[in-house]
């Protein structure tokens, strides 16, 4: 069973319409006995860090997904993939699960052409790096291959963990791993085949 | 580089897509759920739903068709009409949308914008305007482009961003349904003013004007068209790929 965390951020229909549409079994939960018993964890998330990272604590889950990506793969999308960081820099300094190092901070303050849009939305290739060509989760996958971004932070400081990139006059990244734990910056949920493919990947791990 | 967009546009009256020239005469096109599916696998890149329904049955069948929608497909999905409140946000994100689109609600009550951003992030809500050329200014036209508020249309989407739009649909009245390009005169006036992604409509007619609006006008992310793209006039798949032989970023 996929658990997708529930913590009251953001609509999680497309999430797990998109996972059950690969065939696997779905709970939609905040009970940490399912995520004990899940083969794998997903950590959604949209708005802002802050209020993110305060209603995740509020469920009393952190230990627990801590406790569990000692052995269960779990996979951060989005503002999900951010919480997994030590510290976030949206309005004011905040902490997060620290599961990756790294440090999340505003892209417009980083890019290197100033007429590029921020929020970075859209459709952008991936750029996979070495450790990324390996990994079993792009292993369904093409290098440059596009997938949807939608967000106005972006994780950096992280290159040792770091399986793909997009460029957006910097390299942004896309995707990392530490251990079981994943994330994409990306939506796999809206990249099309392409996101059903990396989601198939990670129900395989 | 992240790509340009391009997104079909379904008007969703009692369970069914239909589309108007110049928003009047409706026609029965097809079956939304049928026709997502298709534009799915032809490579739109997003899909956007209005909803054109004034009864509380038709309502309620389109919230049906969003959902079986959103369960199958899975690309952003955009949807708008009859969005006046929170409630009417949620009551669509609830069904699958990703993002909000407001225009006439916007106007009657210009703080949905703001509070709209607030719970659910800028990335959510859209702004979207039907705009008409009066006495030589872009003036901001009110339900489905019949009522000329008399609102300056530029000042309106500077301050809509301002509130948190984080996207802006600029659908051309003067153009619309004329098939002869889009309107760039309007469209770089927005551009001017606005620092947020721009989905340019109204006035799609063939290929060419595509590529006109991609190559010369940079500013603007995406192109959205409905009846050329439903009668097939203009094929998806091979409108992008013509774009990207002409060096147009595109997701093929």
């Amino acid at each position: 069973m996929i658990a997708i965390v529930d913590y009251g951020v953001g609509n999680l229909f497309s999430l797990a319409s998109s996972v059950k549409s690969l065939g696997a079994e779905v709970r939609v939960t905040h009970q940490a006995e399912d995520l004990r018993q899940a083969t794998h964890i997903l950590l959604p998330g949209v708005g802002a860090f802050a209020d993110a990272a305060a209603k995740l604590q509020a469920t009393g889950l952190v230990p627990v997904l801590r406790e569990e990506t000692q052995h269960t793969p779990l996979l951060g999308i989005c503002l999900g993939m951010q919480l997994l960081f030590e510290k976030s820099y949206e309005y004011g300094e905040h902490q997060g699960l620290g599961l990756v190092p790294g440090q999340v901070c505003p892209l417009a303050d980083d890019l290197k052409d100033p007429t590029l849009k921020v929020p970075h939305i859209g459709w952008n290739a991936l750029d996979l790096t070495p450790a990324g060509e390996k990994d079993p989760l792009f292993k369904y996958i093409q290098n440059g291959e596009y997938v949807y971004y939608v967000h106005s932070y972006y994780a950096k400081n992280c290159a040792s963990n770091t399986l793909a990139t997009s460029e957006y006059s910097i390299p942004v990244t896309g995707a990392v791993r530490a251990g079981l734990v994943y994330g994409t910056q990306f939506h796999p949920e809206k990249s099309g085949d392409t996101g059903l493919r990396i989601l198939r990947a990670f129900a395989e791990l | 580089m992240v790509t340009k967009r391009i997104i079909p546009c379904l008007d969703v009256k009692n369970g069914r897509v239909v589309k108007g020239v110049n928003f009047e005469g409706l026609k029965d096109m097809a079956d939304p759920v049928e026709m997502a599916r298709y534009y799915n696998t032809a490579g739109a890149d997003e899909l956007v739903f209005y909803d054109i329904t004034a009864s509380v049955e038709g309502r309620t069948l389109f919230t049906d068709i969003l959902r079986k929608v959103a369960s199958e497909i899975f690309i952003p999905l955009t949807v708008g009409g009859g969005i006046n409140t929170l409630e009417d946000f949620d009551r669509v994100l609830k069904c699958g949308a990703d993002k909000v689109s407001v225009n006439s609600g916007a106007i009657k009550n210009p703080a949905i914008i703001s509070a709209a951003a607030q719970r659910y992030g800028n990335q959510c809500v859209v702004l979207s305007a039907d705009i008409k050329r009066v006495d030589g200014s872009f003036r901001l036209f009110a339900k489905g482009g019949r009522e000329n508020t008399g609102i300056d249309a530029l000042d309106w989407l500077e301050q809509g961003v301002r509130s948190g739009a984080g996207e802006l649909v600029v659908n051309s009245i003067d153009t619309d349904g004329v098939k002869n390009g889009f309107d760039l005169e309007l469209l770089d006036a927005v551009a001017q003013r606005c620092a947020v992604p721009i989905i340019a409509s109204g006035g799609a007619g063939c290929r060419e004007d595509f590529l006109e609006l991609f190559r010369n006008h940079p500013a603007v992310d995406a192109g959205l068209a409905a009846s050329i793209f439903h009668t097939k006039q203009v094929d998806i798949r091979e409108l992008k790929q013509y774009l990207r032989q002409n060096g147009i970023e595109m997701r093929l």
